[in-house]
């Protein structure tokens, strides 16, 4: 594998900005300056960041609830992003979506769903678009453990082989559905199913390393874009941080020691000795994108705390293209 | 002009639509061999059959999958595709109740307006076949209830071309609902494109007495029932909503100001259905010029069984629109439409 120095800069650079835009959102929902709930990425930045890197700018993507991942991943400004958690005007869906419904259509994330599952036949669409129109764009459904028991899954991968569609089925496997062990609700193993669609199916047991994650979703992507069909892949990874933060479930049904395991496998600590054993960037490098990131983190806050609320008025439009009734 | 079948119209609309335009595809179960009726087929390719006149890149059919059928369309339709799902019976629908509810009606809205989803799901309505209780739904109204879907019940083959093109150009997601009574129905409809603006109803015929709104299959029933009425003395004016959301409030109100009473006839369920909407709106908006009740005359709030004399009793027919009108004029049989 030969990743330009550029590209992984990138990678750290973007799981940098997940940590700390959902390090600060931990806090905003807790104090009461996001409204409602948010779920955090943290613990999973390189399963995230080292699928929305191999992804082209132009490919689509569609996530879930543990959605801030998916679109900073992908690129998006955080400005937009912190203002919608904050139900602002300027927020990229006008304030109108929120945490568990980001969508930014300008980086190809064609919206996160609050209903786990439901997103995946969107993406498996967005690659049929693709496919009649010949386009050689590729789309990329994130969905999680929990998710690989839902259905639509099932049809999604079993049109998308039949088709051929240029799709790729990321299971992010942080090993829990909310309070439930992946292994007490999910028989055998998620990436194994791929074999009943006849299409590959690979499983990254390290998804702490962005590397790996890269490599498997880079492949994927290249067969979709070649024509040669849908891929399923399956990253083992963890949760850090409570399931949603904001509205207290605060029962603990993980074992310490399990967590604390896991948290010594920080995805950005390990990227970041990668990069500096391998001559890439010097910690002082390092350090310095930190501070960027935490500076842009802020300026996001900043301009979401500044920001306007919504027009009333706004909780009637954007329904219809052609408005009507009270919608006009 | 040609002699055209509900059917026959619904095929055209479609046909024109891809010449059209290439971003219209067609996505269902059994549409290659057009099984439904609205694609062609091998047997009828003098007259056009879609797989040998599109393809199959654009006549795509699916395995038995409504969820991802409906879901993949609607992505389809987020990323440049206009879609025609074709989802057969009105039953199978709730298998894609997710994709239409929660994706398909609010993707536009929780995104800010980023989305436009420009996609038709066509519904047939198979009521009265003796296909017993799972094939025989007319669910409509529970979309009603969804802001962000519009829908259409094209009555007349000419209503279904110029609806269903006006649906197809639409760049929000119409739901249009086929009642099976109406298949057979045929008509001079015009050779040339055409559309019809959603949200405009269609006056069928006018009169002072008595307004009578039908929906969808009920319609040439309420016709039946307005012609004996008109025989016996009895003006009645009889509506075709044709798009219930939007729906033509205008329409109804203008004529129930000139007539003061209103029978509404709709074949789905009694409870909450179309019927109860129109009524509701029109108490609100409209009770001064009321001279009697309205009622409602639907399908009562049973399943729908096998036996044929057990189901041909259900659903809006002639003689009970007629007794409903008689009942609002003061003249019927004093027994309520409660049922
Ligand atoms: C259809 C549906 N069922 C249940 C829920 C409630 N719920 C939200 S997230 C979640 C757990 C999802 O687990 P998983 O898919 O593994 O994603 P993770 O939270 O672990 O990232 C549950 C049960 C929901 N939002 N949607
Ligand atoms: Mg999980």
């Amino acid at each position: 594998m030969n990743i330009e120095r550029e590209t992984l800069l990138e990678m750290q650079r973007r799981m940098l900005r997940i940590r700390r835009f959902d390090e600060r959102c931990s806090k905003l929902v807790k104090f009461g300056h996001i409204p409602g709930t948010v779920h955090t990425s943290i613990g999973q930045e390189a399963q995230v960041v080292g699928a929305t890197v191999a992804l082209g700018p132009e490919d689509y993507m569609t996530g879930n609830h543990r959605s801030h991942g998916h679109p900073i991943g992908k690129g998006s400004n955080l400005g937009p992003l912190m203002a919608e958690l904050f139900g602002k005007a300027t927020g990229v869906c006008g304030g109108k979506g929120g945490s568990l419904h980001l969508a930014d259509f300008s980086v190809g994330s064609l919206g996160e769903s609050g209903i786990v599952g439901s997103s995946i036949p969107i993406a498996t669409g967005a690659a049929l678009t693709a496919k009649v129109k010949g386009t050689g764009r590729v789309s990329l459904a994130f969905f999680g453990d929990g998710a690989s028991n839902q259905g639509g899954l099932y049809e999604s991968m079993n049109l998308a082989s039949v088709w051929g569609l240029p799709v790729v089925f990321l299971c992010e496997n942080n090993q829990y559905a909310l309070s439930t062990p992946a292994h007490t609700v999910t028989a055998g193993v998620v990436a194994e199913r791929a074999a009943g669609f006849d299409l590959p199916g690979v499983r990254v047991d390290d998804g702490q390393d962005v590397l790996k994650v890269y490599e498997a979703v880079r492949i994927a992507i290249c067969r979709a874009r070649a024509g040669e069909g849908p891929s399923l892949i399956e990253v083992m990874t963890y949760r850090f941080n409570e399931h949603s933060e904001g509205l207290r479930l605060g029962v603990d049904y993980r074992n310490a020691d399990e967590r604390d395991l896991w948290r010594s496998r920080d995805p950005i600590e390990i990227f970041r000795a990668w990069l500096i054993g391998n001559g890439v960037a010097s910690a002082t490098a390092l350090d310095a994108m930190d501070e960027e990131v935490l500076a842009e983190v802020e300026a996001a806050v900043e301009f979401a705390e500044e920001s306007p609320d919504p027009d009333a008025a706004t909780a009637f439009r954007d329904l219809y293209t052609e408005p009507f009734g009270v919608t006009a | 002009m040609s002699i055209l079948s509900y059917l026959g119209a619904i095929g055209a609309a479609q046909r024109e639509a891809m010449q059209a335009d290439e971003d219209v595809i067609i996505i269902g179960e059994d549409v290659e061999a057009n099984v439904y009726g609205t694609t062609g087929g091998k047997s009828r390719a003098d007259k056009g059959d879609f797989l040998t006149l599109f393809g199959p890149n654009r006549i795509r059919n699916t395995p038995i999958s409504e969820e991802v059928i409906v879901g993949a369309a609607a992505g389809a339709a987020m990323t440049g595709l206009r879609p025609i799902v074709d989802l057969s019976y009105s039953s199978f629908m709730y298998l894609a109740f997710d994709q239409l509810v929660n994706q398909i009606a609010k993707n536009r809205y929780m995104f800010g307006g980023q989305a436009s989803i420009p996609l038709v799901i066509r519904s047939a309505m198979f009521y009265g076949l003796s296909t017993g209780a799972h094939h025989s739904d007319r669910p409509y109204p529970m979309l009603m209830n969804v802001p962000g879907l519009k829908i259409i019940t094209p009555a007349s083959p000419r209503d279904a071309k110029g609806l269903l093109r006006s649906a197809i150009d639409s760049n929000d997601p119409v739901i249009c609902f086929e009642a099976c009574p109406l298949w057979g129905m045929k008509e001079d409809v015009p050779d040339e494109e055409y559309r019809i603006p959603l949200g405009q109803a269609k006056t069928v015929f006018e009169g002072s007495d008595v307004t009578i709104v039908a929906i969808s299959g009920t319609v040439p029933e309420a016709w039946k029932a307005a012609t004996k009425l008109r025989k016996e003395g009895i003006s009645a004016e009889l509506i075709d909503p044709r798009t219930l959301v939007p729906l033509d409030h205008r329409a109804i109100m203008d004529s129930v100001a000139r007539t003061g009473r209103l029978v509404i006839a709709d074949p789905a369920h009694r409870t909450c259905g179309a019927a109860a909407e129109i009524s509701a709106i029109v108490a609100e908006e409209a009770f001064d010029s009321l001279k009697a009740p309205i009622v409602r005359v639907a399908t009562p709030d049973t399943q729908i069984p096998f036996a044929p004399v057990l189901e041909g009793q259900l659903y809006p027919n002639a003689k009970r629109i007629e007794d409903a009108a008689n009942r609002v004029l003061g003249l019927g049989p004093k027994e309520r439409e409660t049922q």
